[in-house]
C-alpha cells in the first residue's frame, strides 16, 4: 500500500509538468490531494482470470483522474481501454494493483457505495418501450431512492436540473425511442449527472453520432467538467475532437503503452506517433499531418 | 445549443415541461372498479339464475330462500371468483417480472416453460409417492396442499433455472422462445409417460386440467392457494424498482447499484411461486401473462413497474374473470374451457404486439 503523500507526490509530478494544470506547489497533503484527484490507481494491473489462465492487459499502470477536468482515452481497438474503464469503474476486478476513487479504495467500496460515487454512460444500446426521457434521466437517482423507488420533490429538481445542464429539458416528455441518437446520449448524460457522482465514465459517447452532434457533445462534457467540477473520463476514437476539446489524454498503444498528458504536452513529446507507431505507413502518415498542424496551430495561439 | 443557452431558455418557462411518474389515483380507482364488477359478476351471473338479492343476502352471512342457491354461491362461485382473481392477477405479474428479466416481449410463464415445469413437478411427485395416480388431476389431498404447491413452485423453479442460465449465454430473444418451447415439449413427454401409466378417467381428468379451470379450487385448498399467492405478489412488489434499473441493461443496472444475480434469483423464486401455485391448481393458463402486462404499458403509456405491478395485478385479476364468465357462455346450457377464451382472446392481443412493435427486444 502506499500512502496517501506518496500518490499526492505523483499527481503533482504527473499533473505538475504542464503549466495548465501546474496549481499544485508540492505541498500537497490529504485533503490537497483529494480535492485534485478523482481517481488514482496504483500498480494496477488489468486483465481478465478465468480458473487458472490469465490475460493480462496493461501491466502497473500508475494513474490520477483529476476533478474538473474532461480527460480523454485514446486508442486503438483492442489496446484496453474498456478493459481500464472497467476496471476503474468497478464492474470488474483489478488482477492487482489499488484504485482509489474519490479517496476511498474500490475493494472497500459496495455495489451501492460506488454507484453514489461514479456513473457510467455506456455504448449498451438502450432499447425501452414506454419510458419517457425524463422517466431514464430520473432513474440516476436510484442510489438514493426508497425500495420501491418513489422520487422525492428534492429527487426531481436533482433530475430537473440534470437535465437543464445536459441540454435536454425540452425533451423530457417525449419517449425514448423516439429520439435521435445524439438527443438520447443528452438524456444518458443527463441521467448520469443526476446520479450525483463526482465521477462520470463515458464510454464512447460520440460513437453514433454525425458530426455536428459529436462536437456539441464534446463541447457539452468539456463545460460539465469545468462547471460542476466532476471529474469525466471519456473513451474516444475522435483523435482531433479529444485533443481540441479534452484537459487531459490518456493514450494508449497495442503494445500496452499508456501515457498521460495534456494535448499539447504529448505533441510536443511526439507521444502521438509513439503510440501509434505499430499502425500501417497511411495511419502514421495521417498522424504526422495532425501531429505537425496541432503544433503549428499550438504555437500560433 | 449549448447547455448556457437552455438553461437560461428555462428559467422563464411558465410551464413545467417534466411529466409526471407517478401512477394517477383516478387510474387505479377505476382499475379497482373494474376489478369489482367483474368480481360481483361472476358471483350473480352463472348457469343457475339466482336472483341479485339473493347472492348479496348470501355473502352478508344471511340464508338464500333455496338450499341449492347457498350451496351454489358459497361452495361454487365465490371460491371460484376468488381463484379467478387471484390466479389473473399472479400470472400478469409473473409474465410482467419475466418480461424485463429476460428483456423479450413474448416471455411468460406458459411460453418459457415454467408453467409445464409446474405441472411436472407435480406429477413427479405424484409417481414417486405410493400411488401412480392421484393428485395433480384428481385432487384428492393426497399431498395435501401445501405439497402440492412446493412440488409447483419446485417444478416451476427448476424450469426457471435452466431457461435463466441459458438465457444469459444466448442473448437472442428467438432462442429463449425456442428454448422454452422444448422445455415444454420435454416436460409434457414426462407427463405423457405418467399419463400412459395411469388409468382411462385419470386420463380425462387430466386433460380436463390442461384446459385450464378456476373451478377447481375448494376452501380446504384455498387456505394453502391464497396466501402462497400472496407471498408470491408481495416478493414481486419489492422488485419494483431493481426491475426499473434493469430496463436500461444488466450493465447500466449494476452501475447505479443494482445487485443484478440477487435481483435474478429473486425475481425467479417469486415468478416461479406464482406461476407454479396457479398452474398446479388452476391447470396451464395461456395468454393471461403475455398480454395483461402489454395492455398496461399501453394503457397507461409507460413501462415503470411502479406503474405496470399494481395496474397488472388489477387488470390480470378483471380479466381472468371476465374469460371465465366468456368460458361459462350464460344464457346456453353449455360451457368452453377456459384456454380457449384465453387463447382466442390472448393470440390476437399478442399478434397485434408483435405487429406493434418491430424490434423484438422492446419492452
Amino acid at each position: 500500500m502506499i500512502t496517501e503523500w506518496q500518490a499526492a507526490e505523483h499527481v503533482v509530478h504527473e499533473l505538475g509538468r504542464n503549466s495548465r494544470h501546474a496549481e499544485t506547489d508540492g505541498h500537497v497533503f490529504g485533503n490537497a490531494l483529494h480535492a485534485a484527484v478523482a481517481v488514482y490507481a496504483k500498480d494496477l494491473t488489468t486483465g481478465y482470470r478465468q480458473g487458472a489462465r490469465v490475460r493480462v492487459v496493461h501491466r502497473r499502470l500508475e494513474l490520477a483522474l483529476p476533478r474538473g477536468k474532461l480527460t480523454a482515452l485514446l486508442g486503438p481497438n483492442g489496446a484496453g481501454k474498456s478493459t481500464l474503464m472497467r476496471t476503474l469503474a468497478g464492474l470488474q476486478p483489478a488482477l492487482a494493483g489499488t484504485v482509489w476513487v474519490d479517496g476511498t479504495p474500490l475493494r472497500a467500496l459496495s455495489l451501492q457505495a460506488i454507484a453514489r460515487k461514479l456513473a457510467v454512460v455506456l455504448t449498451d444500446r438502450v432499447d425501452v418501450g414506454y419510458v419517457t426521457a425524463y422517466a431514464l434521466a430520473a432513474l440516476g437517482r436510484y442510489p438514493y431512492t426508497r425500495w420501491d423507488g418513489q422520487l422525492t420533490p428534492e429527487d426531481e429538481q436533482i433530475v430537473q436540473e440534470a437535465m437543464r445542464l445536459a441540454g435536454c429539458s425540452e425533451l423530457a416528455g417525449r419517449m425514448v425511442v423516439e429520439l435521435s441518437d445524439g438527443e438520447r446520449q443528452r438524456v444518458m448524460i443527463a441521467r448520469a449527472l443526476a446520479q450525483q457522482t463526482p465521477i462520470i465514465f463515458l464510454d464512447e459517447p460520440t460513437a453514433f453520432l454525425d458530426l455536428p452532434r459529436r462536437v456539441e457533445v464534446m463541447h457539452l462534457l468539456r463545460s460539465l467538467a469545468h462547471q460542476t467540477k466532476r471529474a469525466l473520463l471519456i473513451s474516444t476514437h475522435d483523435l482531433e475532437l479529444a485533443l481540441r476539446f479534452a484537459d487531459l489524454l490518456w493514450l494508449m498503444g497495442s503494445d500496452g503503452t499508456f501515457v498521460a498528458g495534456t494535448p499539447t504536452e504529448l505533441l510536443q513529446r511526439g507521444e502521438l506517433l509513439r503510440v501509434f507507431a505499430a499502425e500501417g505507413e497511411e495511419v502514421q502518415r495521417y498522424l504526422k499531418e495532425v501531429h505537425h498542424r496541432w503544433l503549428a496551430e499550438g504555437s500560433g495561439a | 445549443m449549448s447547455a448556457q443557452t437552455t438553461r437560461a431558455g428555462w428559467e422563464y418557462a411558465p410551464v413545467s415541461p417534466f411529466p409526471v411518474l407517478r401512477i394517477r389515483r383516478s387510474v387505479l380507482l377505476l382499475l379497482v372498479v373494474l376489478a369489482g364488477t367483474a368480481f360481483a359478476s361472476s358471483l350473480m351471473i352463472g348457469a343457475v339464475s339466482i336472483p341479485p338479492g339473493e347472492v348479496l343476502r348470501v355473502l352478508l352471512g344471511g340464508q338464500a330462500s333455496k338450499d341449492t342457491w347457498q350451496t351454489i354461491i358459497l361452495t361454487f362461485r365465490l371460491p371460484k371468483a376468488i381463484t379467478a382473481l387471484f390466479a389473473g392477477a399472479a400470472l400478469s405479474v409473473a409474465g410482467l417480472q419475466m418480461q424485463t428479466l429476460f428483456r423479450n416481449p413474448l416471455a411468460d410463464p406458459f411460453v418459457l416453460g415454467v408453467s409445464s415445469g409446474a405441472s411436472l413437478g407435480v406429477a413427479l411427485v405424484v409417481l414417486g409417492g405410493t400411488s401412480v395416480s392421484a393428485s395433480v388431476f384428481g385432487r384428492t389431498a393426497f399431498l395435501g396442499e401445501v405439497g402440492l404447491v412446493g412440488a409447483a413452485s419446485l417444478g416451476a423453479a427448476a424450469v426457471f433455472a435452466v431457461v435463466l442460465a441459458i438465457a444469459r449465454r444466448v442473448q437472442s430473444a428467438v432462442t429463449l422462445l425456442v428454448l422454452g418451447l422444448m422445455v415444454s415439449y420435454l416436460t409434457s413427454a414426462v407427463v405423457s409417460v405418467l399419463i400412459y401409466f395411469s388409468l382411462p378417467e385419470q386420463v380425462s381428468a387430466y386433460i380436463n386440467w390442461t384446459f385450464g379451470s378456476f373451478g377447481g379450487v375448494t376452501w380446504q385448498q384455498m387456505r394453502a392457494f391464497a396466501p402462497a399467492l400472496l407471498v408470491g405478489l408481495l416478493a414481486a412488489w419489492i422488485t419494483v424498482k431493481p426491475l426499473n434499473a434493469l430496463l436500461l441493461g444488466e450493465n447500466y443496472a449494476r452501475s447505479m447499484g443494482v445487485n443484478v444475480r440477487a435481483v435474478r434469483w429473486w425475481v425467479a423464486a417469486s415468478a416461479s411461486l406464482l406461476a407454479g401455485v396457479v398452474t398446479a391448481f388452476c391447470g396451464p393458463i395461456g395468454f393471461i401473462g403475455i398480454a395483461v402486462p402489454h395492455l398496461c404499458r399501453a394503457l397507461f403509456v409507460s413501462s415503470d413497474h411502479r406503474i405496470l405491478m399494481p395496474t397488472s395485478v388489477l387488470l390480470g385479476g378483471s380479466l381472468a374473470l371476465i374469460f371465465d364468465l366468456i368460458s361459462q357462455m350464460p344464457g346456453t346450457q353449455y360451457a368452453l374451457p377456459l384456454n380457449v377464451v384465453t387463447s382466442a382472446v390472448g393470440a390476437p392481443i399478442v399478434l397485434w404486439i408483435v405487429a406493434r412493435r418491430q424490434s423484438f427486444g422492446r419492452i
